[in-house]
């Protein structure tokens, strides 16, 4: 009786399971399987390297380059983008006018296509014709006028700005959810001891928050690490190296040079990076609350 | 009720499954074709018809854009072992000699030389080529021709007339040398006035016209025994080459933006009359007819820098059509290809899509600055005939550091080094 309920269970999970283990466990092995290999994706054979390509990955000053890059707009995400977004939940938080006006418009840039808004703001900051130099012309600041995305000085920090301005709205929607969740009365009685809204601010909403925090700050570095669509449209990893990210180093082993098993060390690579980062985050987090 | 309702759900499955298995027919008389070519679509589906009004033989045209899916979706097919009758292969010449290698491709050498020769005569050789494997080649591939192509192009450069006109330039002569193109792009820079724009941000454009120049600086066969590993890329010639992107970006010529810049951004500022010249395809010539059907404008060959050896332009097959070696419909397959390929289908090709078709004897029909490009056959060569490929790192350090000469960050010798450091290093793995 007992087998067959737990056989019955199993019958039940067995097709959530099959769909994992065929799109996402079997490829993950394949993925894993082929970084052993030199193969361009097209022939039946596959020549074994051994580790091979993971010892030229260490070499390719590309790579670390673009794993830098991608730090640095990861850095800029978990700072100015995720201060904004929480600035914002905090404000809507409070008895505002049309807060939940703002609530909807501050998600409409994550819910738009990411290569819509590339391609926008390479219209925005065109050099040329774009409407940021064609303001800034207008108010006198003709000296600032600037060609952001063709600059080796700008480009990088201009595509951060672009993702934060795309991804502030989860934030945001977590931070607002989080804020949410504080009991009122906290507040309350804050105030009855005497405390300002400074005071109940670090006090009451800082400490209370710390694990939304910790929560937003994993999503955005395991998303801000892997950007791609936006960068893809808006410099295409120009000028020179200078916007390049991991999974654009990746497409470009397995596009432009039909270099898969290569590909596959790099996706492997990033993965072992990603879960170091996760791990280590987990390890503060869990430190902070002891 | 509810056996009625199992009942019609087990019939919903088995019209669900039938309709899945019967999608592919073997009846011998379909023809499938997988293709990328958006612009091409609404003029294959009226030859299919046509065809198929002729022979009986009913050929689906199925389209798959963008060309980057396209290309990922025959490797899976391949690997799956569900290629269509006919398809084409988006790559470099590597990727096209490793499907036949793989035994996906049929050679049609044979059927090219039926009747004397007759359809492999019908094509401008250098079209051909683009589809052809010669004896002795480097990817190790049985010499023979292993695809069709469809239609032509040449890669070159064109200029707005009216732009020219308001520069007190005569539009009927483009510059004829490199001297001149700065000239006129100093010119530009006092009237403020963008300059050449390209989709540079692409990278293999940069590609394209480096090894313009490096023909034109070097000839053919420096330029080859430098991909052979046998002349380094710290030769004077090609740091002579480097230069040149260096001097057109200090003469104001190269339009701001442009190291960054798509091909699609670059068309619609040509079209839009906000550049004067651009550096594009044949296949322009549709896109700013929709762009801006007012437009004046000429084609015209990259101004020589050197007259030591011929100006030379990417060009042949602009896109070709394999047939599958694994089909069953082999034969109705390459019947189909030559009919698609005989004059009066290439002209009525030519004629609903603007791009320049492939058989000779269908250029009747053309406008003028089509006419421009297809004279330019003449000086077209592309890395698909040269019978060696360069390695797709060193293409890749090539093109970016030309991008980071023109944003004043390299000087051409210190690209040159770094190029030939990455030559090196993938020779020594070849090794």
């Amino acid at each position: 009786m007992k087998i067959k309920a737990s056989l019955e269970n199993y019958l039940f999970v067995l097709p959530a399971v099959t769909i994992f283990a065929i799109f996402y466990i079997i490829p993950f092995i394949s993925v894993f399987q082929l970084s052993f290999y030199d193969w361009d994706g097209i022939l039946p054979t596959k020549i074994f390297i051994g580790l091979s390509n993971f010892k030229e990955i260490i070499a390719d000053k590309i790579w670390w380059q673009s794993l830098w890059q991608s730090g640095y707009i990861t850095l800029i995400a978990l700072t100015f983008q995720n201060a904004i977004a929480f600035l914002l939940a905090w404000a809507c938080d409070r008895e505002i006018r049309m807060k939940h006006f703002y609530r909807v418009i501050f998600f409409i840039p994550p819910v738009l296509s990411e290569v819509v808004v590339g391609l926008v703001w390479q219209w925005i900051l065109n050099g040329n014709y774009g409407i940021l130099n064609h303001w800034l012309a207008y108010f006198g600041f003709t000296n600032l006028t600037h060609n952001w995305l063709s600059d080796p000085n700008t480009a990088l920090t201009t595509v951060a700005i672009v993702h934060c301005w795309k991804g502030f709205g989860w934030g945001f929607l977590l931070f607002l959810a989080g804020l949410q969740t504080i009991p009122r009365e906290l507040y309350e009685a804050a105030r009855v001891d005497g405390a300002n809204a400074w005071n109940s601010f670090k006090n009451v909403t800082i400490p209370l928050m710390i694990p939304v925090v910790v929560l937003v700050g994993i999503l955005t570095i395991l998303g801000t690490m892997q950007v791609f669509v936006l960068i893809y449209t808006m410099t295409g990893g120009g000028p020179g190296y200078h916007t390049e990210v991991p999974v654009l180093r990746i497409l470009a082993s397995m596009r432009g040079s039909s270099r898969f098993g290569y590909a596959c060390a790099q996706g492997i690579t990033f993965g072992v990076i990603l879960c170091m980062v996760s791990f280590a985050q987990y390890l503060i987090n869990k430190k902070a609350k002891a | 009720m509810r056996q009625s309702r199992l009942l019609s759900i087990l019939i919903t499955a088995f019209l669900f499954l039938s309709a899945g298995c019967t999608a592919k027919s073997d009846s011998g008389k379909n023809i499938t074709i997988w293709h990328w070519m958006t612009d091409r679509e609404p003029a294959f589906r009226e030859l299919a018809k046509r065809y198929e009004a002729k022979s009986g033989i009913k050929v689906n045209f199925e389209l798959y854009a963008p060309s980057d899916a396209y290309s990922q979706k025959v490797r899976a097919a391949a690997q799956g072992s569900n290629l269509p009758d006919i398809f084409g292969i988006l790559g470099e010449k590597r990727d096209f000699a490793s499907f036949i290698k793989g035994g996906f491709i049929l050679d049609l050498t044979p059927y090219m030389l039926e009747d004397k020769a007759k359809w492999k005569n019908s094509f401008f050789a250098k079209a051909l080529a683009v589809d052809e494997f010669s004896a002795g080649n480097s990817y190790g591939v049985a010499p023979g021709i292993y695809g069709v192509p469809i239609d032509i192009m040449t890669i070159e450069m064109v200029y707005n007339k009216s732009l020219f006109k308001q520069l007190g330039l005569n539009p009927n002569q483009p510059p004829q040398t490199f001297e001149r193109l700065l000239e006129i792009g100093r010119k530009l820079k006092a009237a403020n006035l963008q300059g050449l724009v390209s989709g540079w941000g692409e990278i293999w454009m940069i590609d394209c016209l480096a090894n313009n120049y490096a023909f034109n600086i070097m000839g053919k066969d420096k330029v080859i025994a430098t991909i052979k590993g046998e002349v380094p890329y710290t030769d004077p010639g090609w740091v002579k080459v480097l230069s040149l992107f260096k001097d057109m970006q200090e003469s104001g010529l190269l339009a701001s933006g442009v190291v960054t810049m798509v091909n699609k951004t670059a068309e619609q500022l040509f079209a839009n009359e906000k550049a004067v010249f651009a550096f594009n395809g044949s296949w322009c010539v549709n896109v700013y007819k929709g762009m801006n059907p007012r437009l004046e404008y000429g084609a015209f060959l990259p101004p020589k820098a050197s007259n030591k050896y011929p100006m030379a332009i990417w060009g042949g097959a602009g896109s070709s059509f394999m047939a599958s070696s694994r089909s069953k419909n082999k034969e109705e397959a390459i019947k189909f290809l030559r009919w698609l390929t005989e004059a009066p289908q290439q002209a009525y090709l030519a004629e609903s899509t603007n791009n320049l078709p492939a058989n000779k004897d269908s250029l009747n029909w053309i406008p003028p600055v089509m006419s421009d490009f297809a004279k330019a056959m003449d000086n077209a060569t592309h890395p698909n005939v040269w019978g060696v490929s360069e390695f797709s790192p060193v293409i890749e350090a090539l093109d970016k550091g030309i991008q980071s000469i023109i944003i004043g960050e390299k000087t051409p010798e210190q690209v040159a080094r770094e190029v030939q450091r990455v030559k090196e290093r993938e020779l020594a793995k070849k090794r």
